[in-house]
């Protein structure tokens, strides 16, 4: 039973009664999807942005890095990466974040864990995968990006590459004994509402423009567009995708619901995954702010593992499915 | 009084020290605020998430924007 199916008749009264829009125009089917995509998508995202933030009330990172300082190797990733998931990923508290860890002894691989997983995973991609493709997807996406996470985190450690953080990392000493905060429940559920309303706030125009273009593309946009171009027999496809997705970064807002159309029109899911991936894990401006703790070397292989994990993750949805 | 305000430059940064300035200004107090960008300054505070508010060098908050309403409860 879909939840939705209510909003999906109320829909489709305002459209083709109240509007009187053609039940088997093109129009009238855009206009239609757009309408119920937006406010089903808007619904699930003022949710689950409202869960995630209130479990991450408990997650601050002050409070983690204690946690993740005790634990070894491979237990200390699987811990980062779920950590990670609840995460948000702001690149500005990416240094101090990253201070932090090395500071009060989290192994290296274990917070290259974290640091992967808080923006590759992150609620309003799993909102929007939700909303447009189903939980299923929603559910693939985050497993496959904790995988890539544990796995990408594991390597980088085993590599041993202490040498290329920048030296003065290693000097900063932090004042320890910091009071961890003590928040009420209606503390916590107050913050998380102010939370549901600045992620909203914020990417509210992007996913409603990203809504529109998949409208547009759902119905005008010719059936098997991609089939030829994008398809399972083109091996380019999936690093290619991973290429266009870097530059697209924080619009993960924006990105899903077209990428959401373009499956339709024969874009592969393995590759789709990649690509979407690839706009929330890797961006240039998360890179220039982490050459700041790390030298080029690191920064290079750290940013090239991670994409070759999206890659292959892409390559084996579209095996599999 | 002396008032810090930890954050590497970011947004959220930059509303918090408008909301410390415009609490201190309603509850009329005179203070110094200062603006801590400096990455190994702010970490010497113990503070991994910003932005943060310092009173007097006690961190008082972190990781998020206080309303001037928040912040004028502290500073009583």
């Amino acid at each position: 039973m879909n939840i939705f199916y209510p909003l999906q008749i109320f829909v489709d009264w305002l459209v083709y009664s109240l509007f009187n829009l053609g039940q088997g125009s093109i129009f009238g089917k855009a206009i239609n999807f757009f309408i119920y995509d937006s406010i089903k998508i808007f619904i699930l995202l003022a949710v689950i942005i409202f869960v995630v933030s209130y479990i991450r009330t408990y997650l601050a990172p002050e409070r983690v890095k204690k946690v993740l300082s005790k634990k070894l190797e491979i237990f200390g990733n699987m811990t980062a990466s779920t950590i990670g998931i609840f995460t948000p990923f702001c690149s500005c508290s990416a240094v101090p974040l990253f201070i932090g860890f090395v500071e009060s002894g989290v192994p290296l691989g274990v917070t290259f864990s974290y640091l992967i997983a808080a923006p590759l995973i992150n609620e309003v991609a799993a909102a929007l995968l939700w909303g447009l493709f189903g939980w299923k997807i929603a559910l693939i996406y985050i497993a496959s990006g904790w995988i890539i996470s544990v796995v990408a985190g594991f390597i980088l450690g085993k590599m041993h590459l202490e040498k290329y953080v920048e030296d003065y990392v290693y000097k900063v000493k932090m004042k320890q004994g910091l009071k961890l905060e003590k928040k009420t429940q209606k503390q916590r559920a107050k913050d998380s509402y102010q939370e549901v309303k600045s992620i909203i706030k914020r990417v509210f125009l992007y996913v409603l423009i990203g809504i529109a273009i998949g409208a547009f593309i759902h119905g005008y946009a010719p059936e098997n567009l991609l089939t030829n171009i994008a398809g399972k027999g083109n091996w380019f496809a999936v690093p290619i995708a991973v290429l266009i997705g870097v530059p697209l970064y924080s619009n993960a807002a924006g990105v899903i619901p077209i990428v959401s159309s373009l499956i339709e029109k024969g874009l592969p899911l393995g590759t789709a995954l990649a690509f979407m991936m690839a706009v929330t894990a890797l961006s240039l401006p998360e890179a220039i702010i982490l050459r700041k703790v790390m030298k080029l070397k690191l920064l290079i292989i750290y940013f090239s593992i991670v994409a070759l994990g999206i890659i292959f993750t892409g390559y084996l949805f579209n095996i599999l499915i | 009084m002396q008032i810090k305000i930890l954050g590497s430059g970011c947004p959220n940064c930059k509303i918090l020290e408008a909301n410390a300035k415009k609490a201190l200004e309603e509850l009329k107090i005179k203070a110094n605020v200062e603006k801590v960008t400096d990455i190994a300054k702010i970490m010497k505070y113990g503070v991994m998430s910003t932005p943060a508010l310092v009173i007097d060098e006690k961190v008082v908050s972190y990781g998020r924007v206080l309303t001037s309403e928040e912040i004028k409860k502290l500073l009583k």
